[in-house]
């Protein structure tokens, strides 16, 4: 556990010792707060909702997420640090997770940053305050989902921008997999089964119920599962990785 | 849900190495074979590593024990840092083991990594971070925190002259402080057995010197494994040398006994003037219990001999005395020990540009 911690603080200290993260919370704060007042269209609904705030954020994540994730073992992997972290008294699931916790607990902060809207829409009428904080939980779980997959893609690669481009790809088609754009092709080729799996993978219907204020455990137990299987599948990649 | 057994089995299928061996075992110290502390820190038997085609390591089988210090020497892409990767538990072995204070990497991975201190090839270092926080990081890795994370640090910072530098950012550091960075991470945890890949490459000959004093004052204490290509550290420091060729163990001794390979060990060289060539062969033959060979033929009108040193009785102080006392002008003598760059030459290139076995 205090192997896990060493690995998460490094890594976390690493994010604020160059402009990215600043930079990534402002855009993220910035570009969420936009979308909520210009495209969701806020002030223009007269409700006292932030379901215009959240329904962006699967498409923030699926262009930001990635920016967090890329370097997480693409840049051990062209450093050569891996050799270090990888021959430290810890296994390589330890380092995933620290590693994982670490991009998690960042996009923790910049959600966080977020928070005055929720004080704003309080301001201005009396919203369902279970509902927001549901949906502040499931966009934080949602964003471990991406995270985990962007950890894994970039456990794939030792570029950043190829780690990038596979982690927006993968999590686009998650993010879809609940739209008639990806399930008319499944339908297509597989039986109609398959398309029911595809498309109860989509992120954007787990999320989508969670903001119209249907809390069910079962959406947070789906992103949930998605982090451990990805974390899982980082675990491997990076132990086949070491080996070329 | 998406992690179900299907999905845990079907990779378990794919990757049965991996699964398996990534668990360490519950209880590390039951599967620690009994070991003799003094001899064999580090065991390798018939260590080998494939890549694909390739055979990077080829059956190498060695011992290093408490005390020794270890030169690993071979050309470039011989398998030298591979070799010294599965020690330290970066690659699994494809087949053989390699075991360190009694525990084999593959089985407990975790036991080994504690007890060695590794210098990776290159010294990579996270360069954005500050050279004090990497060292905490270093150590908190290691289980270390408060007062003896605190205490270990000074101890290295003081073995390896980091102080001035403490306080800036990695990347801005010199080469020779960034080897010294990367030294101090492994001597952290004061580990029993070192493993260093090229530690004074890139450092200026002082820095040499002082990373080769450092080895020496813990080598009583250690096991060490030490890389390098430049042969006069192998007699500067080490008490025996492993020469390694296209992943083959070719040579494994005491700097002394792999000099002993050459042809001309231990002869004396005898130089006379040309002039008086014939006059000093007639005399060391008289001396020499075997035939005496003229070596160099004319250099510059000196005329050389050379003689194995056990073939003359008194050696080389008697060859002096008779020379002189037979007023033969003596140009040059000396005993030629061979270099060790000979015997490597000799032992990583064959006639044919093969590894001998």
């Amino acid at each position: 556990m205090r192997r896990i911690g060493a690995v998460a603080l490094r890594e976390l200290r690493s994010y604020f010792s160059t402009p990215v993260a600043y930079v990534f919370i402002v855009i993220f704060v910035a570009m969420s707060s936009a979308l909520t007042f210009y495209v969701g269209g806020f002030l223009q609904r007269r409700e006292a909702t932030l379901e215009p705030f959240f329904m962006f954020h699967p498409w923030l994540y699926l262009l930001l997420i990635p920016a967090v994730s890329m370097r997480l073992w693409a840049e051990e992997r062209k450093t050569g640090t891996i050799e270090l972290l990888l021959t430290a008294p810890l296994t390589t699931a330890e380092a995933v997770v620290g590693k994982f916790l670490a991009a998690f607990a960042f996009v923790a902060v910049a959600l966080a940053a977020t928070l005055p809207m929720w004080v704003t829409v309080n301001i201005l009428g009396s919203p369902d305050n279970g509902v927001i904080a549901g949906s502040y939980a499931g966009s934080l779980l949602m964003a471990g989902a991406f995270l985990a997959i962007g950890s894994c893609m970039s456990a794939l690669t030792r570029n950043q921008v190829i780690a990038f481009i596979l982690a927006a790809t993968v999590c686009f088609l998650f993010t879809m997999s609940g739209l008639d754009l990806v399930l008319d092709a499944v339908r297509a080729v597989f039986p109609p089964v398959f398309a029911d799996v595809v498309a109860s993978l989509s992120f954007l219907s787990h999320f989508g119920s969670i903001t119209k204020g249907v809390i069910e455990l079962r959406d947070g137990v789906f992103f949930l599962s998605m982090i451990v299987f990805w974390l899982f599948a980082t675990t491997v990649a990076v132990d086949l990785g070491k080996a070329r | 849900m998406r992690r179900g057994g299907k999905d845990e089995s079907g990779l378990a299928t794919d990757f049965p190495a991996i699964t398996v061996r990534r668990e360490a075992p519950v209880d590390a110290e039951a599967t620690r074979k009994s070991f003799n502390e003094m001899s064999e820190m580090i065991v390798l038997d018939r260590l080998t590593k494939r890549f694909g085609a390739l055979t990077a390591v080829d059956a190498v089988t060695m011992r290093v024990a408490k005390g020794e210090v270890l030169g690993f020497l071979g050309p470039n892409g011989a398998g030298k840092t591979t070799t010294m990767r599965m020690i330290a538990g970066f690659f699994e072995p494809t087949s053989g083991s390699a075991a360190v204070c009694g525990f084999d990497v593959v089985h407990a991975p975790i036991e080994v990594k504690r007890r060695i201190g590794y210098l990776p090839e290159g010294a990579p270092l996270y360069g954005d971070m500050r050279c004090d926080a990497f060292l905490e990081f270093a150590a908190s890795i290691r289980g270390f925190s408060g007062a003896e994370r605190r205490r270990r640090i000074d101890r290295v910072v003081e073995m390896v002259e980091l102080g001035e530098v403490l306080a800036r950012s990695i990347e801005t550091l010199s080469k020779g402080f960034k080897r010294r960075v990367a030294l101090a991470q492994a001597l952290l945890h004061d580990p029993d057995v070192l493993i260093l890949d090229e530690p004074t490459d890139g450092l200026d000959p002082n820095q040499k010197f002082h990373v080769r004093e450092m080895i020496k004052a813990m080598a009583p204490t250690k096991a060490i494994v030490v890389s390098t290509h430049i042969l006069e550290e192998v007699e500067a420091v080490c008490t025996r040398a492993a020469i390694i060729a296209r992943g083959r163990l070719v040579a494994d001794g005491t700097a002394d006994s792999l000099l002993a390979r050459l042809p001309h060990h231990n002869h004396i060289v005898v130089g006379v003037p040309q002039a008086e060539a014939p006059q000093a062969a007639a005399l060391l033959r008289t001396l020499a219990a075997e035939d005496v060979a003229a070596a160099g033929g004319d250099v510059d009108g000196v005329a050389t001999f050379s003689i194995a040193v056990d073939a003359i009785d008194g050696g080389l102080p008697a060859v002096a005395h008779h020379l002189k006392a037979s007023g033969v002008t003596i140009e040059r003598l000396y005993l030629e020990r061979g270099r060790l760059d000979d015997v490597f030459r000799n032992l990583t290139l064959g006639a044919d540009g093969e590894a001998r076995p």
